[in-house]
This record gives structure tokens, sequence and C-alpha cells, in this order.
């Protein structure tokens, strides 16, 4: 057996302590009676009820979560029908360039991927009439963009490692390809199809550049108004609104972190 | 007349329209495969591809007054198609010293801070690899769920401990030090920077870390290398994919960054994402945004297919 050295847990330990360590003095001082953010003063909720009377910030809130379920809904088929294409199809053409185009968006920079999306749809409406103007349907289209890629990426590490003979018995019984795919692998790739709207939702949740581009007058987005909001300095009610956001972001990463370990028990252990 | 002893099987009539529907498809030369494919192709191709073409093009216009607020390439004038190209944005760039001297600045700041990123992923990476079965689970779920949270509200989080009078200064001040200026310096960009960007690199070193050989280091133990030698000559070569793949996957994204500089840095911490930000948004000058974007685009090839060879590396051991 290897010598276990301290040096691996003691960097390990510290790492996340330097991941955590922000984030938990966040919520501390989301509790905070006082308005400067750092001297604790006493217990007090009131952020929260602030945050809860403030217009601006519900209606934002509102507006994201709906942009977020329709683009991570919109991403869930066009990933899952891409890394179908990706991992069945084993040789097609234009393979090369689609599959770059599937995985280029996860790190292309944002500035990049908003403005392009913005002269986009500009160039689209003098010359097509469509989409007229900027709003919730441009900024759906372009997180759906982006999402999909994320999808994709989770689908297909799925759909590689599970036994094709299930597939392949399916065919063998008469089954069309189409009935396979909706009676055998949807099932067995359902906690991926999960997690994957699961990450495009709360990526589009997050995202501020790409969405400043390509929003329009009236429908700015919960980053949006954060960043202005927070752009002048530090104030409580967002400290509220982070906490709320993580404590959300937290179950739900715990719950697909719990189906997808619930979904691979036997491969997992082998 | 009813067989009621022996089991009934539902007839497959469920998906039996689409069965009509793939022959009489099929008969015109469009298979199910092009069916699948085409819905995505489309949507990437519309949204994802052309758009860069888009950019190139408007960025080899010039800044109008109008709407959009920039001249037409093409004009029709009595029979006649004009094509301007103005090639004005790309020479601004290369003259102006400060397109030239942000783009220098971002790839130093990328490329530091994904040195940090490493050194820090690294060992992080290689514990969670070697911890037992269970905690392993625990702790890459630790890894992403800062990754799930708001980049944007991370950001705001440091901005409160980093502050003249926030958590680290007044946790120093208990020990009577004089507060530091950290808050908007390069140094507290390099912070932001690491700090969002740790899970990009522990992800994929961990997907490679975690498929190492233990055998291979034992093996070398056997022969009476210490595990310094070990970790030199076995694990650092082996592990080389997930160093690529994490060391790309912050140094693309941070090259482009707008949220950390501007909230983070100072008015001196010069980043090209945040140059395009204010060349679109200040000073509405759309085609010099699109030639700065062309121009980051060009930066940020090489390390894009640098990343997609290492990506494919790491998946297949």
């Amino acid at each position: 057996m290897l010598r276990r050295g301290w040096f691996l847990p003691i960097a390990a330990v510290l790492g996340f302590a330097f991941l955590y360590a922000p984030i938990v003095s966040l919520v501390l001082f989301s509790f905070n009676e006082n308005r400067l953010v750092t001297v604790w003063t006493g217990f007090s909720l009131k952020w929260y009820g602030e945050l809860f009377r403030d217009p601006q910030m519900i209606n934002a809130a509102i507006l994201s979560l709906q942009i977020a379920a329709i683009a991570a809904t919109i991403a869930l088929v066009l990933g899952t029908l891409a890394a179908v294409a990706l991992v069945r199809f084993r040789r097609f053409r234009g393979r090369t360039l689609f599959s770059g185009m599937v995985s280029a968006p996860l790190v292309m920079p944002d500035v990049i991927t908003g403005l392009s999306l913005l002269l986009l749809f500009v160039a689209m409406e003098s010359m097509l009439g469509w989409p007229q103007g900027r709003g919730i349907l441009t900024i759906v289209i372009a997180h759906a963009t982006f999402c999909t890629a994320y999808v994709c990426v989770v689908v297909q590490s799925r759909l590689s490692d599970f036994d094709r003979s299930l597939e392949e018995a399916a065919m063998d019984l008469g089954a069309s390809p189409v009935r396979t795919f909706f009676d055998i692998t949807l099932p067995i790739i359902a906690p991926a199809l999960v997690s994957g709207w699961l990450l495009g939702f709360t990526l589009s949740l997050d995202d501020l550049v790409i969405a400043s581009f390509v929003s329009g007058p009236g429908s700015s987005t919960l980053p949006m108004v954060i960043f202005s909001k927070v752009r002048l300095g530090v104030s409580p009610d967002v400290n509220a609104l982070a906490t709320i956001i993580i404590g959300i972001v937290a179950i739900g990463v715990l719950i697909a972190t719990i189906i997808q370990l619930r979904a691979r028990p036997k491969k997992a252990r082998a | 007349m009813t067989n009621t002893h022996e089991p009934t099987y539902p007839p497959p009539r469920r998906l039996r329209p689409w069965n009509a529907v793939e022959k009489r498809l099929a008969r015109v030369g469009i298979t199910g495969r092009m069916l699948v494919l085409a819905a995505p192709l489309l949507w990437l191709l519309v949204f994802f591809l052309i758009p860069l073409f888009v950019v190139f093009g408007i960025s080899l216009a010039t800044k109008q007054f109008g709407r959009p607020p920039f001249s037409p390439l093409l004009t029709s004038e009595e029979g006649t198609v004009q094509l301007t190209l103005h090639l004005n944005n790309y020479i601004r760039l290369f003259t102006d010293n400060l397109y030239v001297a942000a783009y220098l600045s971002s790839i130093r700041i990328a490329f530091i801070a994904t040195i940090i990123t490493l050194l820090i992923g690294y060992p992080m990476a290689y514990a969670i690899a070697r911890a037992p079965g269970p905690w392993r689970n625990i702790l890459l779920m630790l890894v992403i769920l800062p990754f799930f949270t708001s980049l944007l509200l991370r950001v705001y989080a440091l901005t409160g401990f980093m502050r003249g009078n926030g958590v680290i200064n007044q946790f120093l001040g208990l020990f009577g030090i004089e507060p530091l200026v950290m808050m908007q310096t390069d140094f507290a960009v390099y912070v932001g920077l690491v700090y969002t960007y740790l899970p990009f690199m522990i992800l994929p070193l961990y997907t490679n870390l975690v498929k190492l050989d233990a055998s291979l280091l034992e093996a070398s133990a056997d022969l009476g290398a210490r595990p310094v030698r070990t970790f030199l000559s076995i694990t650092l070569p082996l592990s080389l994919p997930g160093i690529v793949a994490g060391s790309m996957l912050v140094f693309i994204p941070a090259i482009g960054e707008f949220v950390i500089p501007s909230l983070l840095g100072g008015p001196e911490t010069l980043m090209i994402g945040r140059v395009l930000w204010d060349e679109f948004f200040s000073a509405t000058n759309w085609p010099r945004a699109a030639a700065v974007a062309v121009a980051m685009l060009v930066v940020v090839v090489v390390p894009i297919m640098l990343l997609q060879r290492a990506q494919g590396a790491v998946v297949e051991k």
C-alpha cells in the first residue's frame, strides 16, 4: 500500500476552505441586522423582508425563472438529439463540424456569444422582420443555445456508458428505432436528462453577460438587476437573495447527485 | 369466443404511425438519422456558427448614427451593387495602444491565473481521486456545488471578503495588523479568477487521475523511487491530458472575462472582455466591438483546439 502523506489532505482542506469561506460569510451576513454588511450587530430577517417588498427584484426573478425553464427545456430536446447523433451515429458527413459546434459554446467567452447573437438578431430583423425587437424571446434563444452544449455533454457521457445490447435486443424483437428510443433508451438516460435540465436551468438563471447583450428595454433579468446594484457597492438585500439562491441550488444539486448515484450503483462499485 | 386464460399482449399500436411516416420519408431519401440530426444541427448553425460570420461581417463596417448604428456592407445604386469594407477597425486594433495593451494584459492575467488554479486544483483533484469511495462523491459534489452557484454572486461574496472593512481585514485587525488594500487591484482579479474557475480545473483533472492505475505507483515505490520521483515520472506525465483540458477550461473563458475585472479590478485593470463591453455599451461602436471580438476569437482558437484534443484523450483512457 502506498504511504499516505499529509500534503494532499491539507491541500484539499485549504482548497475547500478557500471555495467555501466567502460563501459562508455571505450567508451569515444576510442575517445581520446592520446595514454595514461586515459588522455583526444582531440576528435579523429584515433584509429578506426588504427583498420581497422590492418589485424590481421580484419581477426580474419571475422573468429569469420563466426564461430559464423554457431555455432549459429547449436545450434538453436539442442536446439529447445531438448526444444521440454523436454517440450512436458513428460516421456521418459533417461530424467534425457538428461536434465542434456542440462543444465550442462551452468555452466560448460570453462577450463573444452575446455580441454575435445580438448582431445576428439585428441582421435577421432587418432582413426577415423577425425577431421583432429584443426581449424574452431573444434571451431564451441565446440561453437555449449554450445550454444545449451542456445538456449534450451530460447526456453523451450517460449514453456512451450504458449497455447497448439492451437496445439491440429491442430492435431484434422488432421494435422500430423510435420505439426503442422511447421504451429502452429514454428510461435509462433519464437521470442524465434530469441533471442536464437542472444544469441548463441554473446556467440560464446565472447568466449576466449574454442576457445583457440580447435583452431589450423592459426585460431585465435577475443577474442584470443584481449587477447594477452590486456595482454601486455591497447591499444586504443582495446577500439575502444570494442566500436563497444558494439554498435552492444546494438542494437541487443534492437531489441530482442522489439520483445519479442511485442510477448507477452497479457500475460505480466495480 | 373469449380466451381469458391466455395472456393478452397489447398490440404495439402506440408508435405505428411513426413507421408509416418513416417509410414515406425514406421514399424521398430522408432517413430517421437525418431527422435526429436536423434540429440540433440547424439550431447550432443558425444561432452559433452564422453569428460568428455576422460578427466578422460587421467588424468590416463603420460606425454611423441611426438604427442599426453601423454602415451597410452592401449598397445598391442604379443597378450596381457596391460592397464597402472598412478595415479601419482592425487598423485601430493594431495601432491604438489601448487594444494592444488590453490583449497582452488579458493573456498575461489569464495565463498567471491558470497556473495558480492548476497549482491549487491539482492537489485537490488528486486528494479527491485517492479518497475512499463514499468520501469521493461527497467531495466531488462540494466541488460541483459552487459551479452551479451564480458566478456573479460568488464574485460578490468575494467583494464582501476583501473590502477595506471586509472579513479578512477584520480578522487581521484582531492581531493589530493594518488593513490591506485588496479590492480594485490586479490581486483581487487573480483571486476572483482562481476562485471562480477552480471547479473547471478540478473536474477534468479528477476524471483523469481517478483512472490512474495504482499498481504503477506501487511498482515504482517497490523499485525504490521516492514519492516525489514517482509523482514526477509517473503520475504527472499520465495526467497530462487532464492538465491540458483543465488549464484550457480556465484560460479560455478567463481571457474574455467581464464580470470579474469590472467588479474586483481597478480602473487600470485592462482586460479585453471589458474593453469589448465598453466599446459596445458605452461608446456604442458596434463595428469596433465586433473587430475586438474577432481578434479575441483568433486568440482563443488555438487553446480551443488544444482542449478538443485533450478532452478526447481524457475520455478515451
